[in-house]
């Protein structure tokens, strides 16, 4: 019993307590560049999730085979293989998503969650909870890109379309006539409104007696491992 | 000649890789408290950017040959990550101020997406070698760009008077937004000049 209820706070602490986004504030570039539409935010989060559980279960299973001293580069071969796969099953299976997400899906393989959560969780867990982890910060990923997605396809286009739904028309007319607030959909409106949902986060963990989310220069980064001593000082000047 | 400028300008200002294509938002927002230190890593990583083009795109010729354009992703992650731990060795050895400037920086370029995404758009938009060498410059110099201006403005924003609730990162975001803002206009300058 206990066991199964640390499994299910492995899996709900990515929701939102240790959002990969909104409060641990990593995977920064995909969230900005794909949430233009709610499709292709849903895309890029689902394809990342898939990448998340594959490569914290493969490595999990691994971890007492793979050295501790090339075990960057080992996690690195083992994500870069799941993107691969997952990049061809898009471009088979959904080419219109491999389209909207262009560069930024091979690019999975740097996004800092993913070697993060290798780093932090799968190379120390066993393959059961690292595969629940997975699943759970994958999810946190998607509704984090959810939210950015809706919101800025809401005020940039004054509707909001997936092609799954209702025959790939909107779904309703936009509200803002022929003038949305485009600048949503444009780069500013990215980092407009992550920094607000970002104060969101901020606002509920407050309430729960949490820290806000601190972006640390260098500590986040999962190459940080790597560093020497000597460097890890002067990454916090 | 004219194909070159278009390209450089292209990526240093309309199309900048971080306020306009999302690529290397890490550094951009965490190594950019100081001037100083945004322009060692943007050195950084416009050295590695082009050292990475230079030795991606025969690999990549030799991949698209050989009918194996779909280990692209695995094998330029291990090149640079390999390339760059190669730098930091030559660095140490023979040039010890520039790896005293530029060190504490390269092995967080290894998973900066900036990098692999310049070898991966060159390849996507089909360039020559010169002109993905000169993209390669050119997203390294918008880096650059991008980096010193925003540190500029977080080294004024330290002494204003934030609201409470926005302090730390989402007013870093929001000044990151206003910076972006800026660079919008710049949209249709490059095809304008060269028209």
């Amino acid at each position: 019993m206990a066991e199964k209820k640390s499994l299910g706070k492995e899996l709900t602490k990515g929701f939102l307590d240790e959002n990969p986004v909104l409060r641990l504030v990593l995977g920064t570039c995909p969230t900005l560049a794909v949430s233009t539409s709610v499709e292709s935010a849903i895309g890029m989060g689902l394809a990342a999730t898939i990448v998340l559980i594959c490569s914290n279960i493969a490595i999990s299973a691994l971890r007492k085979v793979i050295p501790s001293k090339v075990r960057i580069p080992a996690y690195v071969v083992v994500i870069a293989s799941f993107v691969t796969i997952v990049q061809m099953l898009v471009k088979a299976f959904a080419p219109s998503l491999d389209e909207q997400l262009g560069v930024y899906l091979p690019l999975i393989v740097v996004n800092c969650i993913i070697l993060g959560r290798a780093e932090a969780f799968a190379g120390k867990n066993n393959v059961l909870a690292s595969a629940v982890d997975g699943l759970g910060m994958g999810i946190g990923f998607t509704i984090a890109l959810f939210l950015m997605g809706f919101i800025r396809e809401f005020f940039g286009t004054g509707t909001v379309t997936i092609s799954l739904i209702n025959d790939g028309k909107a779904l309703w007319s936009p509200i803002f006539g022929e003038n949305p607030i485009l600048i949503f959909i444009l780069a500013p409106g990215g980092f407009f409104v992550f920094g607000m949902l970002i104060m969101l986060a901020n606002k509920i963990a407050e309430r729960k007696g949490k820290p806000k989310a601190q972006l640390h220069s260098c500590k986040a980064c999962p190459m940080f491992a790597t560093c020497t001593s000597s460097e890890k000082e002067d990454c916090d000047r | 000649m004219k194909i070159f400028f278009s390209i450089l300008l292209t990526a240093i200002l309309t199309q900048n890789f971080v306020l306009a294509k999302f690529l290397g938002i890490c550094p951009f927002l965490g190594v950019s408290k100081k001037t100083k230190t945004a322009t060692g890593m943007s050195l950084a990583v416009i050295f590695v950017m082009v050292l990475a083009t230079a030795v991606t795109y025969p690999i990549n010729t030799l991949l698209v040959n050989n009918g194996l354009e779909y280990l692209q992703t695995i094998v330029f992650i291990l090149v640079i990550a390999a390339l760059v731990q190669l730098v930091e060795i030559v660095l140490k050895k023979y040039m010890p101020p520039l790896y005293n400037s530029l060190g504490i920086y390269l092995p967080l370029i290894t998973t900066n997406c900036a990098v692999l995404g310049v070898v991966l758009l060159n390849i996507d938009n089909g360039y020559s070698f010169a002109e993905s060498m000169v993209n390669s410059l050119g997203a390294g110099i918008g880096f650059l760009v991008a980096m010193v201006m925003f540190a500029g403005v977080r080294e004024r924003m330290e002494s204003s008077d934030v609201p409470e609730s926005l302090k730390g990162l989402p007013i870093t975001l929001v000044a990151a937004s206003l910076v972006s803002m800026s660079f919008l206009g710049f949209a249709g300058l490059v095809e304008n000049i060269f028209a």
